[in-house]
C-alpha cells in the first residue's frame, strides 16, 4: 500500500531542568541556557508512523522547524528509522508562537508534496498548548483526529483510531489525507538503531558546529548534506510577516519552574462516612466541583 | 528514562581512561573496512564515539524497558507445555527491541551484518543488561556463541548462519553438560554417527541447557567411538527440527527468566563445526572462555543493581532518628560493597581488553600471514594471560555478586527478605553465577596453572613497569608488599612439589592473585582520579590482612585438615 507520512518534530527544552534564566526579555524561550531534548509525545507520533510503516509499508518524512542545532532532533528520527528529515530552520521563524509556527510547517508541509498522514505529538512539553497540530490541519484543510493512543486499523484510503476524550475514548475513522496527534499513551518509542547512529552521527556536523546566525549564511551551502535538508522562509514559499515573531500574536508574560510535592499525606478510612468527608474536603479546597 | 550506561560513574571513568588503542587497531584492522560498510568507523576517535552511541542504547533498553520489566519476568518465569518453551512476556518484549536497535550482532563482524563490537564493550553491554535483569543476559549474552561458528566454521556455515544470528532471526545455545557430564566435560556420551552418505546423526540426552529450545545449538557429542577421553569430542552445529525434543526445563532458584532446558537428541542430523576431535580441547575452549567471562560481567552488573538498591535504602531508611546509613556496621557494609563492584569491574575490564588482543592477534594471523612471526610470540602471552585471567575474574566477580547481594539484603532488613524489594531477586540471580559455566572451585583449578608457571608475576612486573607510580608512591608500596607475600606463598607451595598440599590450597592462592591483581588494577586507575585512590586505598587496607593471614596458614605447613577431615565429614558418634 505504501502510506505517505509527514512527521513534525520538536527539540524542546527539558523543562524538568528550568532555571532562573529560562525565559528571556521578550517572553520568549531563551533555549540557550536549557538542555535540549525530543519533545516526548512526538517521540510517540514518530514511533507510530515507524509501526505503520513497518506493517504497511511507506515513506515517514520527519519535519522541524527550530534553529540549527534541532538538526539533532532530526538526526534522532534517522536512527530511529525515518526515511527523510527537513529542517526548516531561518532567522526569520525566531520567536514563533503557535499560529506562526503551524503556518511555517504548513507551507513546508505543502513544499513536500503529496501525503497521506500527517502524525504530531499531541503537545509539546514547553508551551503545553497542543495546538500547533490542529492548525496545521486548518490551515491545510484537512481531517484532524487529536489525542489518538492507538490506531486500530488502516485500509487504502482510510486510518480509524481510538481518541481519548474526557469521559473516556472514542473510535473514529477518517479518510486520508488526515493528521493526527498522538498521546504518550498511544506506543513505547524504541531506541536509537545501532547501525543506523553510526551511519548517520557525523552527517551535517558543519550545521551543528556553527551558530545560529554565521549558520544560517552557511544554510545554502549545507543543503546539500547527506539526508538532511534545510529549508528557509524561501524554500518553503513563506510570507514572511506572517513567519516569526511578527506572525505572533501571543505575548507571554512570565514562565517559572512550579514544582507541586506531596507535604503531607492523610488517611481516610475505606467507609462511605470517610470517602463522602474527602469529597466534601476536596470540593471546599477547590480541587474538585 | 534511566539509563544504565549514562548513569554509570564508573562504567564511564574506564570508557574515558581505559587505553583502548591496541584493541581497536586489531578490531578494526587498521581500518580497513570503512568502505565497505556505511556504519565502520574512519579512526580511533570515531570509533571510541561509536562504542559509546552503542552502549549508550544498551543503557537505554536496559534502563527504562528492561528493568521496569524484570520482577514480572520473574514471578512469570520460563514456561513449558506440550514439549514447547515459552518465554516470559518481558523478555520477548525486550529481545525484540535489542533486535530492532541491532544489537543481536554485537560482536559479529559487519560482513555478517554484526556491529563489530570488542569484548570490550560486549562486557560492558552484558553488565548493563545483567544489571537490568540477569535472566535476559543469558538470551543477549548467548549470541557470543556465534563467535565460535565465526572463529571456527567453513565459509559456507558462517554466510549461512551468522547473519541470521546478527539479525536475531535466530538464537542459540551450547548443549555441553550431560546429567552425569558437569565439571567433567571430557565424559561426554552423547553420540555422534556417521549416516551412510556421510551426515552427522545425534542421540542422547544434554541436560542444564541454557535456551536450549533455541534454534542453533552448539552441540558436544562423542565422534570417535570406543573413546573416552575428551579427545574423542567433536562440536557440532544442529538446527532445530522434530528430531530434538525438549523433555522438560528446570524449576530454579533464579534466573527464572531464561529456560535451562533438558534435550533429547533422536538421530538429528547435524554438521561438524571445525575439525573432529577438537570439539573439546580447542572448541569448547574457547566457547566456555566466552562464558566466563560473560558470567563476570554479569555478577557485576547483578552486584551493581543490588548495592544501588541497598544505598538508596539505607539513605532513606531512619532507625533511632537517624538514617541507618550514619551508623558504621552499615556504611562499612556499602563501603565493602563498592570497593568490591570497582574492583571486580577493573578486572573484567582487563581480561576483556586481554582476550580482545589475543583474539586479534589470532585474526590478524590469518589474514596477514606475513606477518605471524612478528606476532608469535606477543600471541602467546596473551593466550597465557587469557587463560589466567579468565577464570580468576569469573570466579572472584561471581562471588563479589554473592557477597554483595548478601550483604544487600541484610541492609535492608526484613523487608530485604521479601519479595516487596527486589535484593531478594538479585540474591537469588547471583547464586547461579559461581556455579555455572564452572564453579568458582573448577575457575581455582584452572587458574592454578598460571599461577605456578610464573604468569601473574610477569603481568604485575609489567604493571609496575608500563605504569608510573610515583604520585601514589606508598599506596603502591602497600600493593607491592601484598605481591611479595603472594610470591612467598607460590614459592613455598612449588618448592614443597607436594601435590596434596597444592590442592588443599589452591583456592587460597587463587584469592590471594585476585587480591594482588584487583590492588595493581585499583592503583592504576587511581593515576585517573583522586576518588580512586581511595578506593584502592581502603580496598588494600583490608585485602592486605586476608593475604597475611592466608599466607601464614600455608607456611604453616599443617596438615591436620587433610588428615582429619573424614573422622569428622565421614564419621558420627
Amino acid at each position: 500500500m505504501g502510506l505517505r507520512m509527514i512527521v513534525t518534530v520538536k527539540q524542546v527544552p527539558d523543562t524538568h531542568n528550568v532555571s532562573g534564566d529560562a525565559m528571556k526579555e521578550d517572553g520568549t524561550v531563551n533555549r540557550a541556557a536549557l538542555p535540549t531534548i525530543f519533545n516526548p509525545e512526538d517521540l510517540n507520533a514518530l514511533e507510530e508512523a515507524l509501526k505503520i510503516k513497518e506493517s504497511t509499508g511507506g515513506t515517514v518524512t520527519c519535519i522541524s522547524m527550530g534553529p540549527p542545532n534541532a538538526v539533532d532532533v532530526l538526526k534522532e528520527c534517522l536512527y530511529r528509522g525515518a526515511d527523510d528529515v527537513i529542517l526548516i530552520s531561518d532567522r526569520r521563524f525566531a520567536g514563533a508562537d503557535t499560529l506562526a509556527t503551524s503556518y511555517a510547517l504548513k507551507c513546508a508541509i505543502e513544499q513536500v508534496g503529496e501525503y497521506d498522514l500527517i502524525l504530531c505529538g499531541r503537545q509539546a512539553i514547553d508551551g503545553d498548548t497542543a495546538q500547533v497540530g490542529p492548525q496545521i490541519a486548518e490551515k491545510l484543510n484537512i481531517n484532524q483526529l487529536t489525542c489518538v493512543s492507538a490506531v486500530t486499523a488502516i485500509d487504502e484510503q482510510s486510518i480509524t483510531a481510538k481518541r481519548s476524550v474526557e469521559d473516556g475514548y472514542e473510535i473514529v475513522k477518517s479518510r486520508f489525507p488526515v493528521l493526527l496527534t498522538i498521546t504518550a499513551t498511544a506506543n513505547e518509542p524504541r531506541t536509537a538503531n545501532a547501525k543506523k547512529v553510526m551511519t548517520y552521527k557525523n552527517i551535517g556536523k558543519e550545521i551543528c558546529n556553527t551558530s545560529y546566525d554565521e549558520s544560517y549564511m552557511a544554510a545554502e551551502a549545507c543543503a546539500v548534506l547527506n539526508h538532511v535538508k534545510e529549508w528557509n522562509v524561501e524554500t518553503i514559499g513563506a510570507d514572511p510577516i506572517q513567519c516569526g515573531l511578527s506572525g505572533s500574536p501571543t505575548k507571554v508574560k512570565k514562565i517559572q519552574s512550579v514544582v507541586l510535592a506531596g507535604c503531607e499525606s492523610k488517611q481516610v478510612t475505606n467507609t462511605d462516612a470517610g470517602v463522602t468527608d474527602l469529597v466534601h474536603e476536596l470540593i471546599k479546597e477547590n480541587i474538585i466541583g | 528514562m534511566d539509563n544504565f550506561y549514562r548513569d554509570n560513574a564508573d562504567i564511564l571513568f574506564h570508557m574515558r581512561n581505559q587505553d583502548l588503542t591496541r584493541v581497536i587497531d586489531l578490531r578494526e584492522d587498521g581500518f580497513s573496512n570503512k568502505e565497505d560498510s556505511p556504519y565502520a568507523p574512519k579512526d580511533q576517535a570515531d570509533t571510541l564515539d561509536n562504542y559509546d552511541r552503542v552502549l549508550e542504547i544498551v543503557g537505554e533498553i536496559a534502563g527504562s524497558f528492561a528493568a521496569p520489566r524484570a520482577r514480572e519476568v520473574d514471578e512469570e518465569g520460563a514456561t513449558f507445555a506440550d514439549g514447547k518453551v515459552t518465554y516470559p512476556k518481558g523478555i520477548r518484549e525486550t529481545i525484540a527491541r535489542l533486535n530492532q536497535a541491532d544489537l543481536a550482532g554485537f560482536t559479529t563482524a559487519r560482513e555478517y551484518g554484526g556491529i563489530n563490537m570488542p569484548m570490550s564493550i560486549f562486557s560492558t553491554a552484558i553488565e548493563i543488561i545483567s544489571r537490568a535483569d540477569a535472566s535476559l543476559m543469558l538470551v543477549f549474552g548467548l549470541q557470543g556463541l556465534s563467535d565460535t561458528i565465526g572463529k571456527f566454521g567453513s565459509k559456507e556455515q558462517k554466510e549461512r548462519l551468522l547473519p541470521r544470528f546478527a539479525s536475531g532471526e535466530v538464537m542459540g545455545s551450547m548443549a555441553l553438560t550431560e546429567p552425569d557430564s558437569g565439571s567433567d566435560l571430557q565424559s561426554v556420551m552423547l553420540r555422534a554417527q556417521h549416516d551412510e552418505d556421510g551426515t552427522w546423526r545425534l542421540n542422547g540426552v544434554k541436560r542444564f541447557i541454557t535456551n536450549g529450545c533455541g534454534d542453533v545449538s552448539l552441540v558436544m557429542a562423542r565422534s570417535e567411538e570406543g573413546s573416552t577421553s575428551g579427545r574423542g569430542l567433536s562440536l557440532f552445529i544442529y538446527e532445530r527440527d522434530q528430531d530434538m525434543k525438549v523433555r522438560r526445563i528446570e524449576h530454579k532458584l533464579g534466573i527464572k527468566g531464561s529456560p535451562t532446558c533438558e534435550l533429547q537428541f533422536n538421530n538429528a542430523k547435524a554438521e561438524l563445526l571445525g575439525k573432529r576431535k577438537l570439539g573439546l580441547i580447542k572448541y569448547t575452549i574457547y566457547l566456555m572462555n566466552g562464558a566466563r567471562l560473560a558470567v563476570a560481567a554479569q555478577s557485576v552488573g547483578i552486584a551493581e543493581a543490588a548495592y544501588r538498591d541497598a544505598y538508596a535504602y539505607a539513605k532513606d531508611r531512619d532507625q533511632f532518628k537517624k538514617p541507618i546509613c550514619d551508623f558504621a556496621v552499615i556504611y562499612e557494609m556499602l563501603t565493602d560493597m563498592k570497593v568490591a563492584i570497582e574492583a571486580a569491574r577493573s578486572l573484567v575490564y582487563e581480561t576483556s581488553r586481554i582476550v580482545d588482543i589475543k583474539e586479534g592477534i589470532e585474526d590478524r594471523i590469518e589474514k596477514h600471514p606475513d606477518r605471524a612471526a612478528d606476532l608469535k610470540a606477543d600471541l602467546k602471552r596473551y593466550t597465557k594471560l587469557a587463560s589466567l585471567f579468565t577464570p580468576l575474574a569469573k570466579s572472584s566477580a561471581a562471588e563479589m555478586a554473592n557477597k554483595v547481594c548478601y550483604d544487600a539484603i541484610q541492609i535492608h532488613g526484613g523487608v530485604g527478605f521479601t519479595s516487596e524489594f527486589n535484593v531478594e531477586r538479585y540474591y537469588r540471580d547471583a547464586r547461579i553465577t559461581n556455579i555455572y559455566e564452572g564453579t568458582t572451585q573448577l575457575q581455582a583449578l584452572a587458574a592454578m596453572g598460571g599461577i605456578i608457571a610464573g604468569v601473574v608475576s610477569e603481568r604485575l612486573s609489567e604493571y609496575e613497569e608500563n605504569n608510573d607510580f610515583s604520585s601514589i608512591t606508598e599506596l603502591f608500596q602497600a600493593a607491592q608488599k601484598m605481591r611479595s607475600h603472594l610470591e612467598m606463598a607460590i614459592s613455598y607451595i612449588k618448592e614443597k612439589a607436594d601435590p596434596v598440599y597444592q590442592e588443599f590450597h589452591t583456592t587460597r592462592l587463587v584469592n590471594m592473585t585476585t587480591d594482588v591483581i584487583h590492588a595493581y588494577l585499583l592503583c592504576r586507575d587511581a593515576l585517573h582520579s583522586e576518588r580512586k585512590k581511595t578506593v584502592a586505598q581502603l580496598f588494600i587496607n583490608k585485602a592486605n590482612l586476608r593475604i597475611k593471614s592466608t599466607l601464614d596458614y600455608i607456611l604453616a605447613d599443617d596438615h591436620s585438615l587433610i588428615d582429619l577431615h573424614a573422622e569428622v565429614i565421614d564419621r558420627e558418634d
